[in-house]
């Protein structure tokens, strides 16, 4: 397995640079080898399933795979594969200048965050998310607008802060556990957590909000947020779905990883509180302001904010079967918002236009697109048969069963106000006439073959997920409530 | 009652140049030209690597000494040079009499509170992060207190200096001090950390520097000015 997860690293950065250093006129070129490395990643993945459902794997001291790692590489790997294919469509419009940087980032993109989870020690952990932010902000600064020059340099400042954050918050757990492990560890993280019953309280307790403040500015949880509705309004469109899909759920995991140190050293008590926190506050303030919004993708990036707050909110329950339903959400998640920015993507290429004032008659004017595009929708609101519907059964269901009934009522409620304005804007944009006349036509196949590759998707996490990803998530609901 | 005791050699180093930094800091958050807070900034990062010499030979761990070479020859030398090339790029130290209404095309004048204001509210902050990183207790033989409390403090001032200022050079100067702070927590509680992964740290930094210049370079070119006065059309 050493070569699949060493291939893992070396095939989207090697990817990269290819398509930096190819000769001029080589966008078509670019886009294929990113394709293949796209794809390539996934398979890569899927490989591990089987190997990390029973056992973790560790090489060469700085790499450590175990089921949460994978769960978030297949959500990563699945999107990166879908958004490569789709820039295919997406950057035929584009001179081939633009084309090639724009492969060129986005492979490397992908590696940074495929790379996060593979990360045996949280000062490794952190250097990757930090590569995130820089990699990133440049492609959100790609398009050369003022929106876009505005929106990359608040996404720089405001993250790489929260990442100083992270960053005090990664010294004091080596703190921690120098006391425990002696001076010369590499802050791997198994064995800090096995440490956790003996390690100082207060450094962990301020390691762990630190690293939930820092780290939750790359996951976009209030009131530490701002960035993210800019940055994901003025990115490309594939980088859009890559920042709400995978970004912030490899944030995320970042946050996980504090929380099995901080369970495992304090009792799950306080961190599952200050997540119940950070997470109700986040989903409140997603569910008032997707009404209202005017862009196609600031309404999306609000919706990612209720998404991880529903993360948030689902792993301080606790109860395993919400752990369960945390782990299927990053997934479904996703593939269901990588879908959503997608066809808003073609909507912005048909119309012309992000606003949604005037996207209209997408069912009449993108035959493909609109009704994938509000089957996106419908899944990002929890509907049945998809994958968030399940997922989110099964995090209200564990609430309740774990006796937080006030936390699970706020989540529902909050969920259907949500559900409301995502739909309103998504019904005025689907089923009014169009103003003006439009062919009935798709821009690209391009553009539509990963969305139904992600319809397929949310279908089978929703109606019969395969015994591998369920024995692999049963293992990783173990590896978090171990901590506890 | 315990007899108050002296500090150790160590410790009073770590402290004195926790403090020196820490004053360091509130120069910057004053002053109105960006090649000052670039001095500043190489006179802060100079006093990391300082430190990092003093442990090392205290506590005989010879990474130290590398990593002060490191650290000097990237934030004393190579992020300096950056910034001082980016300024005489972009006019950032033009100190042109503002007409009424006019915005700043540098840095002179970026302050969104006056320099008395911005440095009272420094004061404020700086003792806040003072006490409440000094109430939590961490300390050890290898770890004082007072210089932890200090870059707790340091932090909060580079986050205030970010906030108070008007111009993207100025930010960016802003978070490389807020880096500094948080090398000298390091350095105080985490000064056994390998030296591999400080060096990854440094170098991730320097990414970091060229991926901010290259931002404030696209800025420049498109609002002809270092201001982010005009940085309103995204509200978040």
């Amino acid at each position: 397995m050493i070569a699949v997860v060493l291939a893992l690293l070396i095939v989207p950065l090697a990817a990269g640079i290819t398509c930096a250093i190819r000769p001029a006129r080589s966008g078509k070129a670019a886009s294929a080898v990113t394709v293949a490395a796209g794809v390539a990643c996934f398979a890569l993945v899927l490989a591990l399933v089987p190997a990390t459902a029973h056992r973790d794997l560790s090489y060469l001291s700085y790499l450590r795979v175990d089921a949460v790692s994978v769960i978030f590489l297949l959500a990563t790997s699945f999107l990166y594969a879908a958004v490569a294919v789709y820039a295919v469509g997406y950057t035929k419009r584009h001179e081939e200048l633009y084309a090639r940087r724009f492969y060129a980032g986005l492979n490397l993109f992908a590696w940074s965050m495929l790379a996060a989870p593979l990360m045996s020690s949280l000062a490794l952990l952190w250097i990757a998310v930090e590569v995130t932010t820089i990699i990133s902000a440049l492609l959100v600064a790609i398009e050369d607008t003022d929106g876009a020059a505005e929106a990359a340099w608040k996404y720089v400042l405001i993250a790489s802060a929260g990442l100083s954050l992270a960053l005090l918050a990664t010294v004091l757990a080596y703190y921690a556990g120098s006391q425990v492990l002696g001076e010369h560890y590499n802050l791997a993280i198994a064995p800090l957590i096995q440490a956790g019953p003996h390690l100082p309280h207060t450094p962990i307790r301020l390691a762990f909000l630190l690293a939930l403040l820092g780290y939750g500015t790359k996951v976009g949880l209030f009131p530490v947020h701002t960035w993210l509705p800019d940055a994901h309004s003025e990115a490309p469109t594939p980088v859009s779905a890559l920042l709400s899909g995978s970004l912030l759920a490899v944030s995320f995991y970042a946050i996980l990883r504090f929380y099995q140190v901080a369970a495992a050293t304090l009792g799950s008590g306080f961190p599952r509180d200050a997540l119940l926190a950070f997470g109700v506050a986040s989903l409140l303030l997603a569910a008032l302001y997707v009404f209202g919004q005017r862009d196609i993708k600031r309404l999306l990036a609000y919706s990612s904010v209720e998404h991880m707050g529903i993360l948030a909110v689902g792993v301080s329950f606790g109860a395993p079967v919400a752990l369960a339903g945390v782990m299927l959400h990053v997934l479904a998640h996703a593939a269901a918002k990588g879908n959503a920015f997608m066809g808003a993507g073609v909507f912005t290429v048909k119309f012309g236009s992000k606003q949604i004032s005037v996207l209209r008659g997408g069912l009449n004017v993108l035959p493909w697109s609109g009704p994938l595009f509000l089957l996106a929708v419908f899944a990002l609101s929890a509907m049945p048969p998809s994958g968030i519907f399940r997922s989110e059964f099964q995090i209200v269901y564990g609430g309740l069963g774990s006796g937080n009934y006030a936390a699970a009522a706020i989540l529902v409620v909050l969920v259907t106000v949500a559900f409301f304005g995502l739909t309103a804007s998504a019904t005025r944009m689907l089923f009014t006439p169009a103003p003006r006349a439009l062919s009935r036509s798709e821009p690209s196949i391009w553009m539509v073959i990963p969305v139904v590759a992600g319809v397929a998707v949310l279908f089978i996490l929703g109606l019969h997920p395969p015994a591998e990803l369920t024995g692999l998530i049963y293992r990783a609901v173990a590896q978090l409530g171990a901590a506890r | 009652m315990d007899p108050v005791q002296a500090p150790g050699v160590y410790q009073g180093a770590a402290n004195v140049i926790a403090a020196v930094m820490l004053l360091i800091e509130f120069g910057m958050l004053r002053q109105a030209l960006a090649r000052d807070q670039v001095r500043l900034y190489m006179a802060q990062s100079a006093l990391i690597s300082v430190l990092a010499i003093v442990i090392a030979a205290d506590r005989n761990l010879p990474d130290l000494y590398a990593l002060a070479a490191l650290s000097a020859a990237l934030k004393v030398v190579a992020v300096p040079l950056v910034l001082r090339r980016l300024l005489a790029r972009t006019g950032g130290d033009e100190e042109e009499p503002l007409g009424a209404g006019e915005e700043p095309l540098g840095v002179a004048g970026s302050h969104t509170l006056s320099p008395a204001s911005a440095v009272l509210a420094g004061i404020v902050l700086a003792a806040f992060g003072f006490f409440c990183f000094g109430a939590m207790g961490i300390k050890g033989p290898a770890a004082p207190a007072t210089a932890l409390a200090i870059a707790g403090a340091m932090v909060l001032v580079a986050f205030g200096l970010m906030i108070v200022r008007r111009d993207v050079a100025s930010q960016a100067i802003g978070f490389f001090s807020l880096e500094n702070a948080i090398s000298l927590a390091a350095l105080v509680v985490a000064a056994g950390l390998p030296l591999i992964l400080e060096t990854a740290f440094l170098f991730d930094l320097l990414v970091a520097v060229v991926v901010f210049a290259m931002l404030i370079r696209t800025h420049h070119s498109r609002a002809e000015s270092l201001s982010t006065a005009d940085l309103t059309r995204l509200r978040g």
